[in-house]
């Protein structure tokens, strides 16, 4: 199977090129896309709808850091294993838990601004761990070291998640 | 080898008569059809000039069935059988309905969505709404002088599954080759954005009469991203006449009201409101069938006043798309606004205080969708050459999901994923033996499922026996174009294969369809057979051409025997065409899409690599 990498004609790096990649992208769907067989026969709007479809899940897997990561490695024979492999640095733990409380405290009071510097010191965090996934694949070829980050930084993403819930019950 | 590509997928190398498309606004208060003429959108109005189509019913006892201003004129004396709001209803059973004692109606619940008894008889939303989407029809035909050859029908942006549904089978009832269903405020986009050639990241907050959507867009020459949009599908201008009349009811001290006063009075609320976008009060007046007088003054702080909550109401989905979009207020350049409910001046100042800027409303906030669904439709017909037409990418509103053990939801497919989407999950069985897994489709954000909207049961049957936990059992969700889902189940661990399909149908099955559809026919004393002869011919004449072209671009990519295989099948279409014999176009057509399937898939994967080897294309 064509990796997501190849079907946007990009080199296999978490640094993500995302210029090349969006000009691959609307370049790409600006030729399969459904809206240009709108009139055609059923077997081009059947290969039409496939391959757009392709295309979109790509686009989503490769600009998300999380899911870039995980299919990064899958093409280095590597399983991040998100659902069997839970095991975490208690010091990472600590500080997860302790963030939850925090959040749980801004919801309790209805702090907004709480819940903003907390998403501040997230996307901090995030974009670090980002760096380091980037210099651990990219540069250091070591990618059983990088599924450890990837998976910190899917716990970070459901923080995240949780952040957004919070400023709904807040509002 | 030729320097130019000339033609392009899809598209007719040798120019060719513009395909009539129009566009169609279905709207809950008014409908409006519009089209491309000369390049320009325009909207078609009726005989008398009038742009907008009431989209009111009346159901009478002779089977004669009004639509629009006279429905409109009659509402009051007979409210049980002229239906009004009908858009409200699309998808929904009697219990998802707001205030629903509020409306005159005999409700029929009916498994999926509700019907509505009239003196014609008992009739499902989906019927109500192609009666409105007929006579945009007849007058878009009779305004073109021809046959509409596709139409783009607009939907509110948070419309669910089975909303959208409903709405398509309605165009399909009213007779119409629906090329697409548009979100609304994308299509206000595309007016908009074209009009002006703007750049950059818009916010479209459309407040029609029923429902309330906002769509954040990042717009860039040529391509209009959707990145989030949110909303209320049971939010609009009708709750702002309902939270008037409710004030006049009280301030009146009035008893429960019959039907005729009640529709009677939100007439007269629904007019205060309008008088107060540019009166500082408004006069209530009415005489009830009770002998009854109500004489109030409705001034705009009241109105404000009662109002406040529901203009709060919207700001919740704008800040909730802002942080789906990972985006701030100061990111936004603009903020266009649509629907006729954007008129209040509460509204416009609502929006202008949240965003910091004052909102963009030069289009006519009636017409803004009907003409960017035209505009839309022109490209879809392939009137467009390329380069100069667009490219659209729309998202899914609601996350869509499946149910697991313990009554949780396990999303899919998350919503604003960019559509056409598609995704399999892997489930598998829990009891030693089991042969058969039922699976619910849901749609919604909440973890219960029973907080979600129910899409579909049903049961992948033939399952080899075998240990819990040993089969894999693989649910595939596909989402259109249009925003409609379609589910997939296949058991294949031993080699057997058990695979079920569906398409979520809410209650009309496709039985249903067929008799509206026949129902709808006799009404305009056409024949079945020539209408479905007509049909074909088209479907036929069309993939005749599309064929054709594809051809003429890409033969190449053929070997001589499948050339001859497609040349053949081609051929035996084109002589049946002019023969009276529908069902054999119909087979005809079907055995050179399965001809052309290889050829498809090749032509679409050479589109790739061409996109890939930096040819430019127009101004992409």
């Amino acid at each position: 199977m064509q990796s997501h990498f190849d079907l946007f004609g990009l080199a296999p790096a978490y640094a993500l090129e995302s210029e090349a990649l969006e000009r691959s992208y609307r370049e790409i769907q600006s030729r399969v896309h459904p809206d240009r067989f709108a009139h055609a026969g059923d077997a081009e709007r059947r290969a039409s709808l496939q391959w757009t479809t392709r295309v979109n899940e790509a686009y989503r897997t490769l600009k998300d850091p999380v899911q870039r990561g995980k299919h990064l490695l899958e093409l280095h024979g590597v399983d991040v294993a998100f659902e069997t492999n839970t095991a975490m640095p208690p010091e990472f733990l600590m500080q997860q838990m302790e963030l939850r409380e925090a959040l749980e405290q801004a919801v309790h009071s209805k702090d907004s601004s709480r819940l903003d510097s907390l998403r501040q010191d997230l996307r901090s965090s995030r974009s670090s761990l980002e760096h380091k996934i980037g210099e651990a694949i990219d540069a250091n070829k070591d990618y059983a070291g990088a599924a450890g980050l990837v998976r910190k930084l899917q716990f970070l993403d459901k923080l995240d998640s949780e952040i957004d819930a919070a400023y709904e019950s807040v509002e | 080898m030729a320097l130019m590509q000339i033609s392009e997928p899809g598209m007719s190398p040798e120019p060719h008569q513009a395909r009539l498309a129009v566009g169609i606004d279905l709207g809950t208060t008014n409908s409006l059809v519009a089209t491309v003429r000369s390049g320009v959108p325009v909207v078609l109005p009726d005989a008398q000039g009038r742009p907008l189509l009431p989209s009111i019913v009346r159901y009478l006892p002779s089977q004669k069935i009004e639509v629009g201003y006279p429905a409109q004129a009659r509402q009051a004396d007979d409210p049980k059988n002229t239906i009004v709001s009908v858009k409200r209803y699309m998808g929904r059973g009697v219990k998802d309905v707001v205030h629903i004692e509020n409306a005159p109606y005999d409700f029929v619940d009916a498994p999926g969505m509700l019907q509505i008894r009239t003196v014609a008889g008992v009739k499902s939303p989906v019927e109500v709404s192609a009666e409105i989407l007929k006579v945009l029809r007849e007058r878009a035909e009779l305004s073109l002088k021809g046959n509409i050859s596709g139409a783009v029908i607009t939907v509110p942006a948070y419309f669910d599954d089975a909303q959208r549904q409903a709405t398509k089978d309605a165009g399909r009832i009213a007779g119409l080759n629906v090329l697409r269903l548009l979100n609304e405020p994308t299509a206000a986009a595309i007016a908009y954005g074209l009009e002006n050639a703007a750049e950059g990241i818009y916010a479209v907050y459309d407040l029609g009469g029923g429902t309330f959507d906002i769509s954040i867009l990042k717009l860039s020459k040529g391509v209009f991203e959707v990145v989030a949009t949110s909303g209320d599908s049971m939010l609009g201008g009708d709750d702002f006449d309902q939270r008037v009349f409710c004030w006049a009811v009280e301030q009146a001290k009035l008893a429960p009201l019959g039907p005729h006063d009640m529709r009677r009075l939100l007439v007269k609320a629904r007019e205060a409101k309008e008088h107060l976008t540019v009166h500082g009060e408004a006069p209530i007046t009415a005489k009830l069938s009770t002998g009854e007088f109500i004489d109030l003054v409705l001034s705009s702080e009241t109105f404000c006043g009662i109002t406040q909550t529901l203009v709060q109401k919207t700001l919740g989905p704008v800040r909730k798309a802002l942080r789906d979009a990972g985006l701030t207020v100061d990111q936004v350049k603009g903020v266009v606004m649509v629907g006729g409910a954007t008129r209040m001046p509460q509204v416009q100042r609502a929006v202008g205080e949240f965003f910091g800027r004052d909102p963009l409303n030069n289009l006519d906030p009636d017409k803004v969708v009907a003409l960017g669904a035209a505009m839309q439709a022109n490209v879809l017909a392939g009137n467009k050459p390329q380069g100069e037409d667009w490219l659209l990418l729309d998202v899914i509103p609601l996350s869509l999901g499946i149910e697991t053990m313990g009554g949780l939801t396990e999303k899919i497919i998350p919503r604003n994923t960019t559509i056409p989407a598609g995704r399999a999950q892997e489930f598998t069985t829990f009891k030693d033996g089991q042969t058969g897994m039922s699976i619910h489709v849901v749609q919604g954000e909440r973890e219960l499922v029973s907080d979600c909207r129910s899409l579909a049961r049903f049961e992948l049957k033939g399952i080899p026996p075998m240990v819990a936990g040993a089969a894999r059992v693989r649910v595939s969700f596909q989402v259109d174009a249009d925003g409609l889902l379609s589910v997939t189940a296949t058991e294949n661990t031993t080699g057997v294969e058990a695979s079920v399909a569906v398409k979520p149908s809410y209650g009309l099955g496709d039985a249903d369809i067929e008799r509206m559809l026949r129902e709808s026919v006799d009404h305009a004393k056409e024949d079945v057979y020539a209408r479905a002869l007509a049909e074909q011919r088209v479907e036929g004449q069309r993939l005749v051409e599309a064929t054709r072209s594809a051809l003429a671009a890409d033969a190449a990519l053929l070997s001589a025997g499948e050339r001859a295989a497609i040349d053949q099948a081609l051929a035996g279409l084109q002589q049946l065409i002019p023969g009276t014999d529908h069902r054999a176009i119909k087979k005809a057509v079907e055995a050179l899409n399965r001809a052309t399937d290889e050829f498809a898939a090749r032509r679409m994967d050479q589109g790739i690599k061409r996109a890939l080897a930096g040819r430019k294309i127009g101004s992409l």
